[in-house]
């Protein structure tokens, strides 16, 4: 079957391969007797005969199938890379950078949970119950194993060493100086509760453990941040090349039809539907990951955040309002650093809501987020009134009944004081913790689903650029064979 | 010996938990003494500001001993962190020491109960803004009487004299407030007399400031500072909750300690001077001094009551 090409006939190029049969190796020959006697050089031979192979058709085939071929591979090359490199970043958010964070937090935590917890023991006369003291050990003991795994697991990070060189350097320190204080405590000695006051403005003073576990975790949630923001990068490259691929394709089946009045290569199309397959997954795949990540982000980095915000304001309060009644006279400092603290918990309204207690309600989306948050709320509301009252008692010189308002006992008429700060403390906590779970649960299947929806697609875009390139192939080989 | 078997049955009997050391006759080394300065250094236009009211010389049941009997209670600041001198004890919750024991003696006298007492607790600048308001009837809190004080408040005839004197270990060869301290650190309240003397001159000692003179005794302790500037009758008290700390050196200034009221109250300082001088005199001073402050600041008599 012949057929006469279409097109180029006017260029004067043209004349020399036109009708001439090209064999089989593809090299056009140069006509015998060609050129002059001087010797060619290489370079100018070789451009010669690409020249050559431009200007017959099936040299411009070859070359159309290598292009296709090519450009099929880098969309698909390309693809690979790109998704690879964001589903990668997905899987540091969720295997990483978010439990690092966490971690971080949860130092944060521990060392102001202790504070708090071993204040509260020196308010009890004698001997600390067991609860705090077994409650004290806790924290500790979470607190160092917690700074041990986060220095396991922020290798190549000099800034992330740094703070955990120093809560590593102090935590020692601070334990020391809390036993100091028990031990004279426990003797009847004033000099207890200065040790306390010691050991609480190393544990809050500016480069103290609370500043380094600060530090930690933002250095942490940045490393989160960047990790979301690599993995909801725009794969550019990657659709552009994809666009340049599936034009080329659609351009050469226009092409084929034109010149040979048949609608379909076969070959072609297969490279082109794959192609176009690989651009929509690829379009749809990360976006949905996008999504979700997206959901993921104002869960974990955002709601999570302000919650530990929340939380460690909670604790500082609580160890704020025991160390006014341990300061015994001298805790004005401590009174104003409690209310400070209750105001950027919960703004300045004892009755109301505002301060990062607000921000919270705002980002929980669902009542599951935010009923914990309300439940706490309130209670810091309770707290707040309680804490006024306890105030005026220990004001006007009734210490006892302060102390038993702030955790229980027996006021100064013998009588059993039941509702206590403690208890809304308590409350407060744990409907904080039960928002933090919730916001975390949320977060987890969001970071799951958004690094799952990116998992397949780098093998697929390679297997079905490896596809399209065969097809492509396959589509100019056929026409080529015409040429036989 | 006597004294010392006197002293042995009242560490018995008085309930004063933790005891401290007592640094006797059996403390090993030469134990610098205390010794008091004698010579006065009143200001030209205030001389002996410690002159109160002769319980003689007038009424001492008025308007506000009939106030205090009316609400039943006498309204007294004190501190509740002084050791020795007003404290909290953390075992028992009741408060304790040398100037307690004077507040209960006056409350026996004008109430008849030596514990019909509301115990405030004042901070130290709050003292004289509420004695001033009435929101107390005195405040009884290791509190120095001075011209400048007088002007806003009436004081008792002094009944205990304290000066500024250097708290230091057992092992440190500062010998006092005097050129050992060179290249040492001291430490002291800031805003407190200690604070002022350091200003005048500090024998090339680097000062340490915290926010209270307890504070200082950590400090001691953790090494980070190597003497306490302070009053010697606070000083005590560090020393009574350290077996390993002392004071050193003479007082390096004069202070007398009174119970400060309300300058229109003028029968209730007659009264509480009554008080004071039957407390002087039938040996509730001597006793009190004893329980509390003797092994850690010998040799102090009562201070004979000045009169205007």
């Amino acid at each position: 079957m012949t057929h006469t090409p279409t097109g180029n006939a006017g260029s004067p190029d043209v004349r020399r391969g036109a009708g001439v049969p090209v064999p089989r190796g593809g090299v056009p020959v140069p006509p015998p007797g060609g050129p002059g006697p001087g010797r060619r050089r290489a370079w100018v031979e070789s451009a010669a005969r690409m020249r050559a192979a431009a200007t017959t058709e099936p040299g411009r085939l070859r070359i159309i199938g290598a292009g296709l071929a090519l450009l099929v591979v880098a969309f698909g090359a390309v693809t690979a890379w790109q998704v690879n490199d964001r589903s990668t970043a997905a899987d540091n958010v969720v295997k990483h950078s978010a439990p690092l964070s966490a971690t971080a937090a949860e130092i944060y935590r521990s060392l102001a949970d202790a504070d708090a917890t071993v204040t509260g023991g020196f308010l009890v006369g004698g001997l600390q119950p067991k609860t705090v003291s077994d409650r004290y050990e806790d924290d500790i003991t979470n607190a160092s194993t917690l700074i041990a795994q986060a220095a396991a697991n922020s290798e190549g990070s000099p800034q992330a060493h740094a703070q955990i060189a120093a809560l590593n350097q102090q935590l020692p320190k601070y334990v020391e100086l809390v036993t100091a204080a028990q031990t004279n405590n426990r003797q009847g000695l004033p000099v207890g509760g200065a040790y306390l006051r010691y050991a609480n403005t190393q544990m809050r003073k500016p480069g103290g453990l609370l500043s380094a576990a600060d530090k930690l975790y933002q250095i942490e949630t940045d490393r989160l941040g960047s990790d979301y923001t690599r993995a909801k990068a725009l794969p550019y490259v990657s659709w552009a090349v994809g666009a340049v691929a599936l034009g080329a394709l659609l351009w050469a089946q226009r092409r084929h039809y034109r010149r040979t009045n048949r609608v379909f290569n076969h070959g072609m199309l297969a490279a082109s539907a794959a192609s176009a397959v690989v651009l929509l997954w690829l379009v749809a795949g990360h976006t949905l990951a996008r999504n979700q990540l997206e959901h993921s982000d104002a869960h974990g980095a955002r709601s999570m955040q302000v919650l530990n915000t929340a939380r460690i304001g909670v604790l500082q309060a609580r160890g704020d309002e025991n160390l006014t009644l341990v300061a015994r006279g001298s805790g004005d400092a401590y009174e104003k650093n409690f209310t400070d603290g209750m105001t950027s918990l919960a703004g300045p309204d004892p009755k109301g809501v505002g301060g990062v207690l607000a921000q919270a309600l705002q980002l929980a989306d669902d009542s599951a987020g935010s009923d914990p948050v309300n439940a706490a709320v309130k209670s810091v509301q309770t707290w707040r009134g309680r804490h006024t009252a306890e105030r005026k008692s220990d004001k006007a010189g009734d210490y006892t009944t302060a102390v038993a308002e702030v955790i229980g006992g027996k006021d100064s008429s013998g009588k059993d004081v039941k509702d206590t700060t403690g208890n809304c403390f308590d409350a407060v906590d744990a409907s904080l913790q039960q928002a933090v779970t919730q916001e975390q649960k949320e977060f987890k299947s969001a970071a799951d689903n958004g690094r799952d929806a990116l998992a397949m697609l780098p093998y697929g875009a390679a297997a079905l650029a490896v596809l399209a390139a065969a097809g492509a192939l396959l589509g100019i080989g056929r026409r080529l064979s015409e040429y036989r | 010996m006597a004294a010392a078997c006197t002293l042995a049955l009242l560490g018995a009997l008085v309930p004063l938990r933790d005891a401290p050391a007592p640094i006797t006759a059996a403390q090993p080394g030469p134990v610098v003494r205390a010794h008091y300065a004698t010579a006065h250094d009143d200001s030209q236009k205030c001389t002996q500001p410690e002159r109160s009211l002769n319980p003689d010389s007038g009424t001492d049941t008025g308007a506000a001993i009939a106030r205090i009997r009316k609400y039943g209670k006498l309204r007294v600041g004190v501190d509740q962190n002084s050791y020795l001198w007003g404290f909290r004890d953390p075992a028992t919750g009741d408060f304790a020491g040398f100037d307690i024991d004077l507040v209960k003696a006056i409350a026996k006298d004008i109430l008849g109960d030596e514990n019909a007492v509301q115990y405030l607790t004042v901070p130290t600048a709050d003292r004289i803004p509420d004695i001033k308001a009435g929101t107390v009837d005195m405040v009884v809190r290791t509190m120095t009487i001075n011209c400048d004080r007088i002007k806003d408040v009436a004081f008792s005839t002094a009944y205990f004299t304290a000066g500024q004197q250097i708290l230091t270990s057992d092992n440190s060869s500062i010998t006092g407030f005097d050129d050992s301290l060179k290249g040492k650190t001291v430490c002291t309240a800031t805003g407190s007399t200690g604070d002022d003397k350091l200003n005048e001159g500090s024998h090339g000692a680097t000062v340490m400031r915290v926010a209270n003179q307890l504070d200082c005794l950590v400090q001691l302790q953790l090494g980070l500072a190597d003497a306490v500037f302070t009053d010697n009758a606070l000083g005590a008290g560090q020393a009574a909750q350290d077996p390993t700390a002392h004071l050193v050196g003479t007082t390096v200034t004069e202070e007398p300690y009174g119970v400060a009221m309300n300058l229109a109250d003028t029968d209730l300082v007659r009264r509480v001077n009554r008080v004071l001088n039957t407390y002087r005199a039938d040996g509730s001073w001597q006793r009190s001094y004893h329980n509390w402050l003797e092994d850690v600041l010998p040799g102090i008599q009562p201070p004979a009551p000045l009169y205007k």
